[in-house]
């Protein structure tokens, strides 16, 4: 079993310029029923051997798609992501970096109140891998196995380093979600973390978190109430000096209690297991499993 | 991006914020001809102009009575070395004073816009225990403070800014016009933080007059980064002589790369890794020099890039580089760390760490290369061995 995608999603690539066709090719070698690329302008070409589209309503209605893959630049991302909501795609996800943080706002804003049952993924995130079925997204495929694991990640690359290390003691993940760094998200933990819970197949779950904000606070409260699954728990940038925007417009400290530190004992004094040391994140998972 | 006051000033002014501007200088030897020139009969006010908070109290904002006082105070404020609790121990050099004539104060409130990330919506806070700072009330008086959801598709709407007024400012009689006024700035904060993509407009004091104007004080506007492609004329208005000079050299190449106080350079892909690096170099008790993110398309002119970057800082006594390379083929990488140490003739010792595509070449050909870089395996052996190797 897997959460939000599967063998069966069917994936457009929106933005099929330069890096939007490497990964709609990334996708596609990896397996991901990719069906076609919109941009407008394009309609009427191929990319990588599927029909381009000038807009999502054609191309939905030719491909009966279910799923969306954004690389469209930061100035139209958001627009961008109604397009496709508005086309009646369910599963949007967001790589774009650099969105302006009130288009987000706004967007959030019309999802909720047009689109509610749309799931945005993102922005500014890796995508989401169901490993061996589905990868939509930029995260390398081939580090990724089958298995037991669900993650949840604000990070990119740092998602890498726990897979790599889940798939290395031999767990491998059910699905892989890395809801981005931005301080205005589609997902947050709590959307992700109930779906884990109700996967059968998941049993531990990764959650990495970052400086900046309280998700990681609303996550640990959700999973006291809700859930019975345990969580290992990693937070970047202890190190981070307050006020600076580390890298992703979300990492950033504001107050006393989102820097790592806190967040890492927050998370503690709930009772999910927490690791300081990112390299040890699959010896975590693997006390858990074992137990 | 952060703007000085005066620049805020102006920008709000065009929203319908009412203002009082005064007098920018930049050279001492401008100063004598500003105050013969300046408006008022005085008091005045000399104000550092320094991108950070904090300057009242550090000494960068003084009283004058007499044009005389206000040269001599001006003199003393530009080209002084402000230390406040925002700025580190070393402080920052005050290059640019704002002169502007004193206010009366009847009373003194607080208001700022921000995101507000937990609702995803912009937010205005507000006090009417203004002059304070915030960070200070929202610790000793937490009820003090209003939080007033804005919807990011209509703006503030005239009702909560004119309850916001009635509740900022009580005692005045129903019909006076400060609740006119202030509804109007209010207003018109909302409209300028909409309108300039800001990611902070603070104005601590707003104030009302003993003669019932309604007046910013101060303020405070920082437009989101992310956003500055839409608004080209406050790019211009940057002050680069704010910033970190590493910072902004790094920002020209391309790189996100923030300046820390320890020795041991880090050049990652990843802001999440990047982080991570960090926390473990300081977890095996070393002390990381600085963030930096090469992105995806860590290439040689970025590689060559960072490598300057880093070693152009003698603080920095040992560099180590940490890729997962995930889409960015490691091969690549290392042939990028291996012309770019040739380049810029590596000086201290360098720890290299590749994961992902093609790490096994990429260790061969690091390895090959005859140049004094350690490989490691994985992240824990990379940032012990780079925590020895500068020990």
């Amino acid at each position: 079993m897997s959460i939000i995608i599967n063998k069966n999603t069917k994936v457009i690539c929106q933005g099929i310029g330069k890096s939007g066709t490497f990964h709609l090719k990334g996708c596609k070698d990896y397996g991901t029923q990719m069906v076609a690329g919109v941009q407008p302008k394009k309609g009427g070409t191929t990319v990588e051997g599927l029909p381009a589209f000038n807009t999502m309503r054609q191309a939905v209605k030719e491909t009966g798609a279910d799923a969306t893959m954004i690389f469209v630049p930061a100035p139209g991302a958001a627009d961008a992501i109604l397009e496709a909501a508005d086309a009646g795609i369910k599963t949007v996800v967001c790589i774009t970096e650099g969105i302006p943080v009130l288009d987000m706002s706004r967007t959030k804003a019309i999802l909720k109140a047009q689109f509610p049952s749309v799931r945005l993924i993102g922005p500014n995130c890796p995508g989401i891998i169901t490993p061996e079925e589905c990868k939509i997204g930029i995260m390398p495929g081939y580090i990724h196995r089958k298995g037991h694991v669900g993650i949840v990640s604000k990070s990119g690359t740092l998602t890498y380093e726990a897979v790599h290390q889940t798939t290395a003691q031999g767990f491998g993940q059910t699905t892989c979600v890395g809801i981005g760094g931005d301080p205005i998200l589609g997902s947050t933990y709590l959307d992700i973390l109930p779906l884990f819970e109700a996967d059968p197949e998941t049993e531990v779950i990764v959650l990495i978190g970052e400086i900046g904000g309280d998700a990681e606070k609303q996550a640990a409260e959700f999973w006291k109430k809700n859930m019975k699954k345990p969580i290992v728990a990693f937070v970047a940038g202890r190190t981070a000096p307050a006020g600076k925007r580390m890298g992703h417009a979300g990492a950033i400290v504001g107050g006393a209690d989102d820097t790592a530190d806190a967040k890492l004992k927050m998370l503690a004094g709930y009772g999910i297991t927490t690791v300081d040391n990112p390299s040890k994140i699959g010896e975590a998972v693997a006390n858990l499993i074992k137990r | 991006m952060k703007l000085h006051e005066y620049q805020a000033k102006d920008l709000l002014e065009t929203c319908g914020v009412y203002v009082i501007k005064g007098v920018v200088v930049s050279e001492a030897s401008g100063i004598d001809a500003a105050v013969s020139g300046i408006s008022g009969s005085g008091p005045w006010v000399v104000k550092a102009q320094v991108h950070a908070g904090g300057r009242g109290k550090a000494g960068g904002v003084k009283l004058a009575k007499t044009k005389e006082e206000l040269k001599e105070k001006a003199k003393a404020i530009l080209g002084m070395q402000l230390v406040s609790n925002q700025t580190g121990p070393q402080g920052v050099k005050v290059k640019k004073i704002l002169m502007v004539e004193a206010c009366d104060i009847a009373k003194e409130i607080y208001v700022s816009l921000l995101i507000d990330r937990h609702s995803g919506q912009p937010m205005m806070i507000s006090s009417a225990e203004g002059g304070m700072e915030i960070e200070q009330l929202a610790v000793s008086k937490p009820e003090a403070i209003l939080k007033t959801l804005i919807d990011p598709l209509a703006g503030l709407q005239p009702y909560q800014a004119r309850d916001l007024a009635f509740r900022l400012a009580p005692g005045y009689p129903s019909d006076s016009t400060v609740y006119v006024e202030l509804t109007e700035l209010l207003m018109g904060l909302s409209r300028a933080f909409f309108k300039y993509d800001a990611s902070l407009v603070e104005v601590n004091p707003l104030i009302i007059t003993p003669q019932n104007k309604v007046v910013a004080l101060d303020a405070k506007l920082a437009i989101e980064d992310n956003a500055l492609f839409r608004h080209p004329d406050i790019e211009a208005m940057r002050d680069v002589a704010e910033e970190n000079p590493k910072e902004v050299k790094a920002q020209e190449s391309g790189l996100n790369y923030i300046a820390l106080e320890g020795n041991i350079g880090c050049l990652v892909n990843g802001a999440g890794l990047a982080m991570a690096t960090m926390d473990l170099i300081k977890l095996h008790g070393g002390s990381p020099n600085n963030f930096l993110d090469v992105g995806g398309g860590a290439n040689k002119d970025t590689m060559a890039a960072a490598f300057r970057l880093l070693l152009s800082d003698t603080q920095v006594k040992g560099i180590l580089v940490n890729i997962f390379g995930g889409i960015v083929r490691c091969d690549l990488v290392a042939q990028g760390v291996i012309d770019a140490a040739k380049e810029v003739k590596l000086s201290v010792p360098m720890v290299v760490r590749l994961e992902g595509t093609n790490a096994d070449l990429g260790r061969k050909m690091i390895a090959g290369s005859g140049l004094p870089i350690t490989p490691a395996e994985g992240f824990d052996d990379a940032t012990l061995k780079i925590v020895q190797a500068v020990k």
